[in-house]
């Protein structure tokens, strides 16, 4: 944890609550707006899933959540600070407890397997001697240890997914964010991958997935759902504006 | 993990791709660092040149006692010797002798052209005091050696100074338009390198990397380019500095000569690929953190 977080870590404790949107929009260019009136919270280790059609910003949501974008108007509060204001040399320091799965894994391709999900930990000045462990252990986790020093574009799309997932979690992140992270996977895989994300999850790591896989979702116990529809948020009744506290295990 | 900006270590050295970071920028660099090399050698020599001329006989002026009767030439050669050792302005004076005379005119004459019955005029070299003009000693020379001509050696040249000065400003400016141009070949290279891997950068900066980290990748991957590209423009302006200088040296003209580059120059010269190579660090940095201060 980073020094000088007292009082947010205090206020986010308070309320449990790691994400809050009020009133949020955004609008790319001069276009319509792609996410309109976006008004949630999501409970610090609560497990979402964000679903709707293709379009309905799913994508832009979830940009927004892992700090790759500023909304255009509204208030987001992440971490128990408001992100919208924030100055972005302070960004960096949140962004590192934040995991990502991009939906186009965006593993850097002339860095092999390993030095992919080594990534997160050494951009935060983890030692090499420190990391070799850790780094093998998850890539083993995801049935990628005989692949570590193989390189993306000799991997195929579905180990090209589990290194994307082995490098958002490695460094054990509190908000997990991931866009359709078993598309390209078979179910069997699909299933490890997401046993994964609830052993995180029961950790205390607050996931959100965005997925189309209704028996994905149907895999998870106790889930939360957030739906998107053209730019908005199905939540007709409040449950996601004012969430129940959760109730101790 | 520790705490606040860490470095990347050598092994995230490899978070961008091996090899030329920015294309043809270090040959550029190499072709700006010979010119610039020759420029600020040129310009360093010709300082030297100057200072060199100045000193040598800038305050010097030549007295010609041009009476034909040998006796009254003497007697006139003697007087003004003699005044010139009493004039505030002059520190030294001495006359020619014969033999010094014969060779001064050998190259017109030819050996064993100064015959006695040639009038020859006798000859005075005074060294005045800095600053100091032939017009100082001309009304004193002209009481007691009325055929005395005085040459004032600073008057003529007056001319080739004025030409040396304008060559080493103009090297000097060639230097400074080299450094801008060094300069903005290594923008160029920066923001080509960072479109290039731009998609690379995201991801970094999404993992929660900061500028100082990325773009620390970035300095010092430009740094090595631009090291190469100066090393290898030092060692071929080098070659070509050692080259003329042979030439000079065996032209044997003691004017020429004087524009050697001595081994204080060299010294100086070798430094230009070191600040080359921070000048590209430099404005490498400031333009990539100026980019990424343009992405969230």
């Amino acid at each position: 944890m980073e020094a000088g977080r007292g009082e947010t870590e205090a206020e986010l404790n308070q309320t449990g609550t790691i994400v809050q949107f009020d009133n949020v929009g955004l609008r790319y260019g001069t276009g319509a707006e792609t996410l309109s009136d976006l008004s949630f919270s999501l409970r610090q280790g609560g497990f979402y899933f964000l679903t709707g059609p293709s379009g309905a910003g799913k994508t832009s949501l979830l940009r927004l959540l892992y700090l790759a974008q500023r909304p255009s108007r509204g208030l987001i509060r992440l971490f128990g600070e408001d992100i919208v204001t924030m100055p972005r040399k302070r960004l960096p320091g949140f962004r590192r407890r934040i995991g990502v799965v991009f939906q186009d894994f965006r593993l850097v391709q002339h860095l092999s397997a390993f030095d992919n999900v080594a990534l997160p930990l050494r951009v935060a000045g983890v030692e090499e001697s420190d990391l070799q462990g850790p780094v093998s252990e998850m890539l083993a986790w995801v049935g990628l240890g005989h692949r570590a020093s193989a390189r993306p574009a000799t991997l195929s799309g579905g180990e090209q997914q589990r290194v994307a997932i082995a490098r958002a979690v490695i460094a054990r992140p509190e908000l997990l964010v991931a866009d359709e992270p078993t598309g390209n996977v078979d179910p069997d895989m699909a299933k490890r991958l997401l046993h994964l994300f609830d052993s995180l999850n029961k950790l205390g790591t607050t996931i959100v997935v965005a997925t189309h896989d209704l028996h994905l979702i149907s895999s998870i116990a106790g889930y939360e759902m957030l739906r998107l529809d053209r730019g908005q948020l199905l939540d007709p009744t409040g449950a996601l504006r004012h969430p129940p506290k959760r109730a101790e295990a | 993990m520790k705490g606040g900006v860490r470095k990347f270590g050598a092994a995230d050295r490899r978070l961008l791709p091996e090899g030329r970071l920015a294309g043809p920028m270090p040959w550029v660099i190499a072709i700006m660092m010979f010119l610039t090399v020759l420029a600020a050698a040129a310009g360093l020599g010709l300082g030297g040149a100057a200072a060199s001329l100045g000193a040598d006989i800038g305050d010097r002026v030549t007295i010609q006692v041009l009476e034909p009767n040998p006796d009254r030439r003497e007697a006139e050669a003697a007087r003004a010797l003699e005044t010139l050792g009493r004039t505030p302005e002059v520190v030294s004076a001495r006359r020619l002798g014969q033999e010094e005379m014969a060779r001064l005119l050998e190259p017109w004459l030819g050996s064993g052209g100064v015959e006695a019955d040639l009038p020859i005029p006798a000859m005075i070299d005074a060294q005045l005091i800095p600053g100091a003009r032939a017009d100082a000693v001309r009304p004193r020379l002209a009481a007691v050696a009325p055929s005395a001509r005085v040459d004032d050696n600073g008057e003529w040249l007056a001319p080739l100074g004025r030409l040396i000065s304008a060559l080493k400003w103009l090297a000097i400016g060639l230097v400074l338009l080299m450094v801008g141009a060094t300069a903005a070949t290594v923008v160029l290279a920066a923001r080509a390198a960072l479109d290039t891997h731009r998609g690379t950068i995201e991801v970094l900066h999404l993992m929660g990397a900061t500028d100082v980290q990325v773009a620390r990748l970035f300095q010092r991957r430009i740094a090595l380019d631009a090291l190469f590209g100066a090393i290898i423009g030092f060692i071929g302006a080098a070659l070509a500095l050692f080259l003329v200088g042979q030439r000079i040296s065996a032209l044997g003209s003691d004017l020429i000569g004087s524009a050697s580059l001595p081994v204080l120059t060299w010294a100086a010269l070798a430094l230009l690929p070191l600040l080359g190579v921070l000048l590209a660090m430099f404005v490498a940095r400031a333009t990539i953190l100026r980019a990424l201060g343009r992405m969230l």
